[in-house]
Order: structure tokens, then C-alpha cells, then sequence
């Protein structure tokens, strides 16, 4: 088991002493894709910050590699390696004079040598679509936000970890810039067959990538299923007031009306096609 | 470990401490620090701190809280304690190796002026402790306020504390929330040298200081569409009300300083 969580609870000390998670019990296997979702305050991010020891959890345990991260704290460098994070506006991170210089920060921290340093930048940035010697020189404060983005999670990349945690990567994007983050990502999954885990507001973004999907709600996870199954629950899903993807929503309103159309599709092509067979067949 | 700070941090309570007049609080804490200048006794000290505790109490603001908000001037107090105790001469010699010596007149002075910081320190939190910062930058203004004939932009020196002092939670927050992505890219604030760890810095401060910055900027162009023009002639939401208690509590204190003075 890659990650695994057992009765882990946190409560933030401070004023409030927020509890943040309840007991919660978690198996990630290798090679899943993960879709987190919740509603704010609903305890994803606390989540996925304690897959890699930034937050000791107030009780219970967590495991890495079959390597209880929550007591052993020398061993928190070696485990960021294997589970890397992208922060949510994680171009806000951004510190070097130059791209090159900002992504090799990742890989001198795990004091590799300068030709491989450099041989995984050039990596990275072919990944994420940035052109290494177009980009490289290029202080990332003058890029756009976009282009921003792509160097910040370059710079995640470039420690080639096994597990690659995100925390609403694509808040803020426009349009092309989440299909082009999607793509990555699918990239990654696929081809790379890297464990991902995807925090997400948009349904739509989750349906299509993730192979598992986990909803949370009040610090406890209250649905983890195959996304088929997790959007097929409506009334669940409105009331912990999330929404399904759009076109599964249309689908459902479908149904709703009389049509006969299979409710558990979340592409826009696959549902249309679905539409039109519908109505030739009535 | 970023949020163990908590000079400007009000922390809310229904308390007597707390509902003091925020011009009276400064008042009050400008007396006693007179006051606390003009102690030459270890008595007088003692007063002092028995004083202070029964204001916490009556804050009902827990004693680690406040005692926590020494924590970042531990460094500076034991600068000075080390200062007077190798460089103030005088008095009986206790302790000497080659040319360093030990006097017993520099451990006096050293352990003198250490408990005055600690004082001093903790009644000045204790004053950001139970005055939120509006109400303090509200009562700062008010005192200031006859000094606008002179030219003295009171208002405008009032809104820029406010503002700094809002934005210190803000900071820190972000300060966590920027350390903790650069951890995870492999990045080490706690072993190394002191050069080193100044260095490790850098990924840090880099981007908070241009956090800081965009949002000065989105700040100042919030305030412009609300038409902000500077003080001239506004109103506030809270108007600041002298009660009874306040010249109750100004006149203990009075006392209380005047007696400590002369003893």
C-alpha cells in the first residue's frame, strides 16, 4: 500500500481548535488517479498535507511506503520526495531570477548533480509545455499567470515523485489552460503511470480524469467510490451541496422528463451521442 | 511555529480589561512605563509583576498566552543579562580568569535590567492582548489628534497601523502557507548553520514580500473605489466613550505609579 491512513484525526491548535479531520481510515494504492471533493472548509487540504508529513495529524497514523511518516521525523525529507504537493496558487511560491533557476530549486534540495539537474529541467518544462530555451532565461515574475503556473508545477515535477498530490490546480485558469493542465495530468496517469491525487471544485475535471473519488465532508470522508457510482448518487451529492458535472446534470433532467438515456456519462461527446440515440429510438 | 507570536494579536474576552477605553489602556500603559524607569528596587519590581498578574487575571486571558509573547525577546534578554554581567564593573569580584571578570555590581545591573524588559514587555502586550487593534489605532488618534495643528497626519498614522497591524495575521499565514510549499519542493528552514539557514530564507521571504506588495496594491485600489481620501472629516462606526471604570482605573494607576516612584 502506497498511502495508508489509520484513525487519523487532526485539531489545529489555536484559538478555535478546529478539528479538521475525524478518524478517518484511508488506503491509496499505486497507480490510482483521485479525485478529492468537498465543499470549503470540508478538511481536503489538511487531507493531502499529511500524505507527506507537512502536518503531523493530532492522533492516529500515516504510512508511506509502508513507513509510518507520523513519528519518525528525520525521514520527512525522503517521504516529500516520494509524495510531492502543489499548493493551491502555487505560482505564489515563485522566488528565483530565472525559470531555470526556480524549477532546479526541487532537484538541489535533493542534491543531485548539475547535469542531471539540468537534464530533468529541460524535462519538466518539455512536460508541462514550456520551451526550455525559450523559457529558461526568462524571469518567471514577467510570464503571465498561466504560464506562471506551469513553471511552479514544473518545478513539483522535477522531483520526479511517486505520488503527485494537487490541491486545486486549476483555480483561475481560463479555459485552455485547464485543458492543458488536464492533458498533463492525463499524462502523467497514463504514460508515466504516476499516482495522482487531484483536489477539485469542478465536477467536470474530476469525472474525466479520476479512476476513484473520495467526498468529504466535516473532516470525514462519506463517499469513496468509483466516480460511476458516486455521481449516480444526485441527492447525496446536493445535499453535502456539491453539484455532478453539468452534462450529467443535463442527463438526469433528461431522465427526469421521460427520456430513457443512461445517466452515467460525463463527456460532452459521449453524452450527446447518448441524446441523439435517445430520441431516434422513441 | 510561525504563529507563537502574538504581540498585535487581540485575543477577544469579556472582560473589564477589555472593556476599558482604548485612549485610557495607552494612558495607563505610557504611566507605568514611566513609572516602571524610575524603580531602582527589586521590591519595587516584585509590586510591579503582583500588579500585573492580577491584571491578567482580571483579563481573563490565560497566563501562557501572555507569557508565550515573551518567547521572541528571549534572545535579546539574554544579550543583556551577558552584556552587564561581563562588562559592568564594580562592587565585590566573584569570579576572574586572565582579563574577564565577574562583578557582583554588573550581575545586579544584568538581572536588574532583564526583569525590567520582561515588565515592560509583558505590560505592552498585554495592552495589544486586550485592545483590539482598531480600538488602539482609534485611541492613538484621538491622543494625537491636538497634534494635527501642527501638521502631525494623525489619521493618516492611525489608518497605517491599522493596516499594518491587520495585516500581521494575514502575513503570517501566508508565511506558513509558503514555507510549508517550499518543504515539500525539499527545502530545509531547520539544520544548518547560521549562514545557512539565513540563506534558506530566501525562498521565503522572496515570495512574501511580493505577496505583500500585490496586496498593498489590490489594498490601495480597494480603498480608492471606496473613495477613501484620508481623515479629514470622516466618521467611525465605533465612537470611542469614556465609562466611569476608565477614571476608576486612571486613578489607580496614578496612584499606584506614584507610590511605586517614591518608594
Amino acid at each position: 500500500m502506497l498511502i495508508e491512513l489509520n484513525n487519523v484525526s487532526h485539531i489545529y491548535q489555536d484559538e478555535n481548535n478546529v478539528k479538521a479531520l475525524k478518524d478517518i481510515n484511508l488506503e491509496i494504492s499505486k497507480g490510482e488517479f483521485i479525485g478529492i471533493v468537498g465543499h470549503t472548509g470540508s478538511g481536503k487540504s489538511t487531507l493531502v498535507q499529511l500524505f507527506n508529513g507537512l502536518i503531523i495529524p493530532s492522533s492516529g497514523t500515516v504510512k508511506v511506503n509502508g513507513k509510518n511518516i507520523t513519528n519518525e521525523k528525520s525521514n520527512l525529507k525522503e517521504t516529500r520526495r516520494h509524495v510531492a504537493l502543489v499548493f493551491q496558487y502555487p505560482e505564489h511560491q515563485l522566488f528565483e531570477e530565472t525559470v531555470f533557476q526556480d524549477i532546479a530549486f526541487g532537484p538541489k534540495n535533493l542534491g543531485l548533480k548539475k547535469g542531471e539537474i539540468e537534464k530533468r529541467v529541460k524535462e519538466v518544462m518539455d512536460l508541462v509545455g514550456l520551451g526550455y530555451e525559450e523559457f529558461k532565461d526568462r524571469s518567471p515574475f514577467n510570464l503571465s499567470g498561466g504560464q506562471q503556473r506551469k513553471v511552479a508545477i514544473a518545478g513539483v515535477l522535477a522531483l520526479k515523485p511517486d505520488v503527485l498530490v494537487l490541491d486545486e490546480p486549476s483555480a483561475g485558469l481560463d479555459p485552455q489552460g485547464r485543458k492543458q493542465l488536464a492533458e498533463l495530468l492525463k499524462y502523467l496517469y497514463q504514460e508515466l503511470e504516476m499516482t495522482v491525487i487531484l483536489i477539485s471544485h469542478r465536477m467536470e475535471e474530476i469525472a474525466e480524469l479520476a479512476s476513484r473519488v473520495i467526498v468529504m465532508h466535516q473532516g470525514e470522508i462519506v463517499i469513496d467510490d468509483t466516480p460511476v457510482k458516486v455521481f449516480s448518487q444526485e441527492q447525496e451529492l446536493h445535499k453535502l451541496s456539491l453539484d455532478l458535472p453539468q452534462i450529467t446534470e443535463i442527463l438526469h433532467r433528461l431522465e427526469e422528463k421521460g427520456l430513457k438515456v443512461n445517466t452515467n456519462l460525463f463527456s460532452i461527446s459521449e453524452a450527446s451521442a447518448e441524446i441523439i440515440k435517445a430520441l431516434r429510438s422513441k | 511555529m510561525l504563529k507563537d507570536i502574538t504581540i498585535g494579536q487581540y485575543i477577544a474576552r469579556d472582560s473589564i480589561v477589555h472593556a476599558l477605553d482604548a485612549r485610557i489602556k495607552i494612558i495607563i500603559t505610557t504611566i507605568l512605563i514611566i513609572a516602571l524607569f524610575t524603580i531602582d528596587t527589586f521590591s519595587g519590581f516584585g509590586f510591579f509583576s503582583a500588579f500585573i498578574l492580577v491584571v491578567i487575571l482580571l483579563s481573563k486571558i490565560s497566563l501562557k498566552k501572555v507569557l508565550k509573547g515573551l518567547k521572541p525577546i528571549l534572545i535579546l534578554v539574554l544579550f543583556t543579562l551577558v552584556i552587564h554581567v561581563f562588562l559592568t564593573k564594580g562592587g565585590e569580584v566573584l569570579w576572574a580568569w586572565k582579563f574577564i571578570s565577574i562583578e557582583s555590581e554588573g550581575v545586579y545591573t544584568g538581572f536588574f535590567m532583564v526583569s525590567r524588559i520582561f515588565i515592560l514587555i509583558l505590560f505592552t502586550s498585554l495592552l495589544t492582548l486586550t485592545t483590539s487593534p482598531l480600538q488602539l489605532t482609534d485611541g492613538i488618534e484621538y491622543i494625537l489628534s491636538p497634534l494635527k495643528r501642527f501638521g502631525v497626519p494623525a489619521s493618516e498614522l492611525s489608518m497605517m497601523m491599522t493596516i499594518a497591524l491587520r495585516f500581521i495575521p494575514t502575513l503570517l499565514e501566508e508565511a506558513d502557507k509558503i514555507m510549508k510549499a517550499q518543504q515539500a519542493r525539499g527545502a530545509d528552514f531547520e539544520s544548518g548553520n547560521l549562514i545557512q539557514r539565513a540563506k534558506s530564507l530566501i525562498p521565503l521571504l522572496v515570495p512574501l514580500f511580493i505577496s505583500a506588495f500585490r496586496r498593498a496594491d489590490d489594498l490601495a485600489l480597494a480603498m480608492e473605489s471606496r473613495c477613501y481620501r484620508g481623515g479629514e472629516g470622516r466618521t467611525r462606526l465605533h465612537e470611542l466613550e469614556f465609562k466611569y471604570y476608565d477614571f476608576i482605573a486612571l486613578i489607580i494607576i496614578i496612584i499606584l505609579a506614584v507610590a511605586v516612584s517614591f518608594y
